[in-house]
């Protein structure tokens, strides 16, 4: 066991969490609005944003799929000495961890049914940048908001299965965005206009 | 406060809290199921509410709580000096000044704004309960959007007394998606659901469900088309601070028929008056 698998939790975890806590609600009540978050300081490739959520939102009741990289020895070490919670494939989790790359596809998630659609995974994704970006409409955004998103049709193909659906949480260093199932995305009105010059 | 963990309930329930709030947010209007806890006060006194509250707070939150508009009541008070002691957080009855707001069926007069939340206290969740008394009914209703029987209850409503005469609980339609009952507030209230910027939750206790609104969440009461939805109040101006635009409360004065009529939202005709505003009935 590694030295840091014991640290890099919350110290004080009632308020920490509480703290933590309300940046991801900001984030998913308003979509494009990018959040700090501090607190958690996990092994790499654990960001400190993604530590500090899943330390806020996971326990032994939550299983968690961690794809590609994620899946290390030191990542599973410090999330089963800080959350205890148990490490499953992707069509039992609650939360996904990991790069884009990593979790797509994205159909071998739970969606919910049509009489339970919370009983439907999270996605936690590492990107390198939160940014403008795509634009997105929706409940949360007063006329239209703006986030960078690692690509869009499988957005939008989720969006369709809506109440169904996954919902997502972006981080990067200690900041995080989220992006819910009810929200439109589509390609921000500068980029139509690069990509339609580009043709 | 040593005695209890940082806003009363332990790490665990309000992880679980919190993930129902979340995925409240995530799909507006649905109702999500959550294992509420026993609080140390009876049911129908805010248990969900109050436990919501506790999954938000933060050491640096300024909480206010309301009882149909007013912060001075039995239920406001108690359930404020209960996260004053549990949560140690400043407290105010100023709408203005709280970044978090409890409410037992009122939105406060005053237009909320962004980084505010507004908890309301529910006490029966399922909008069609009353139409149809098996929850296993009502949620395949609900996946089913099949809400005929909802405008059917409007429509009964219309043929006895000539208008809906659903005052309070009055159902909206939340995204063009789910039927939501937003809690006993008045359907004066209703129009404010929608154009709204703090993030609205609710929280029912005994009925162990939480559901959420997103701000700026489009939000419909439903109607006919020959008979709109009609925001209504009694048609007096208030009589201590003289508002012609704010939800009224009927009093009985004396034992002659005597009445008046006040603001229920305290804070906003206290600052009224204050700011020099005057009633017929004033003193």
């Amino acid at each position: 066991m590694q030295a840091n698998t014991l640290s890099g939790g919350f110290a004080d975890p009632a308020t920490q969490s509480a703290h933590a806590f309300r940046s991801v609600m900001e984030a998913m009540a308003r979509p494009g609005t990018i959040q700090d978050i501090h607190g958690a300081v996990p092994p790499a490739p654990l960001s400190p944003a993604m530590g500090a959520v899943l330390l806020t939102l996971c326990d032994t009741e939550t299983p968690v799929y961690l794809a590609g990289d994620m899946d290390c020895e030191a990542a599973r070490a410090w999330l089963a000495f800080h959350t205890g919670a148990p490490f499953v494939g992707p069509a039992q989790c609650m939360f996904a961890v990991g790069k884009w790359d990593a979790l797509t596809p994205l159909a071998i998630y739970p969606i919910g049914t049509s009489e339970y659609p919370d009983r439907s995974a999270t996605l936690i994704v590492e990107c390198s940048e939160l940014a403008a970006g795509a634009t997105l409409t929706g409940p949360g955004i007063k006329d239209q908001a703006t986030l960078s998103l690692p690509e869009l049709e499988a957005f939008q193909a989720n969006r369709t299965l809506f109440p169904l659906g996954l919902d997502f949480i972006f981080t990067c260093g200690e900041r995080l965005a989220a992006l819910p199932r009810s929200i439109e995305v589509s390609r921000s009105s500068s980029e139509a206009i690069a990509q339609a010059g580009a043709s | 406060m040593t005695e209890y963990n940082f806003a009363y309930l332990d790490e665990q329930t309000k992880r679980m809290i919190r993930r129902a709030i979340l995925k409240g947010l995530a799909i507006p209007g649905y109702q999500v199921p959550f294992a509420s806890r026993e609080m140390p006060m009876p049911y129908g006194w805010g248990t969900g509410g109050v436990q919501v509250s506790a999954a938000v707070l933060t050491p640096k939150d300024t909480f206010k709580v309301i009882d149909q508009g007013a912060d001075d009541t039995t239920n406001a008070v108690s359930i404020r000096t209960f996260f004053q002691r549990t949560a140690g957080v400043a407290t105010t009855t100023a709408t203005s000044d709280a970044t978090v707001i409890q409410t037992r069926h009122r939105i406060p007069e005053e237009r909320l704004h962004e980084g505010q939340i507004l908890v309301y206290q529910v006490p029966i969740p399922e909008p069609l309960r009353f139409l149809e008394p098996r929850e296993s009914e009502t949620r395949k209703m609900h996946s089913l959007e099949e809400y005929g029987l909802m405008h059917v209850k409007l429509y009964e409503d219309i043929s006895r007394h000539g208008h809906i005469a659903t005052s309070y609980a009055y159902p909206v339609k939340v995204e063009g998606r789910y039927v939501m009952d937003p809690s006993p507030i008045p359907k004066f209230d209703n129009p404010k659901l929608g154009d709204m910027a703090a993030i609205q939750l609710f929280g029912a206790g005994r009925e162990q469900r939480i559901y959420a609104l997103p701000p700026y969440t489009q939000v419909v009461s439903l109607d006919f088309e020959d008979h709109p939805f009609e925001a209504s109040k009694a048609d007096h101006p208030c009589g201590m601070c003289g508002a012609t635009d704010s939800y009224l409360d009927e009093l009985i004065i004396d034992d002659a028929g005597g009445r008046m009529f006040v603001c229920s939202d305290t804070d906003y005709c206290e600052a009224r008056q204050s700011a020099g505003h005057k009633g017929k009935d004033a003193a």
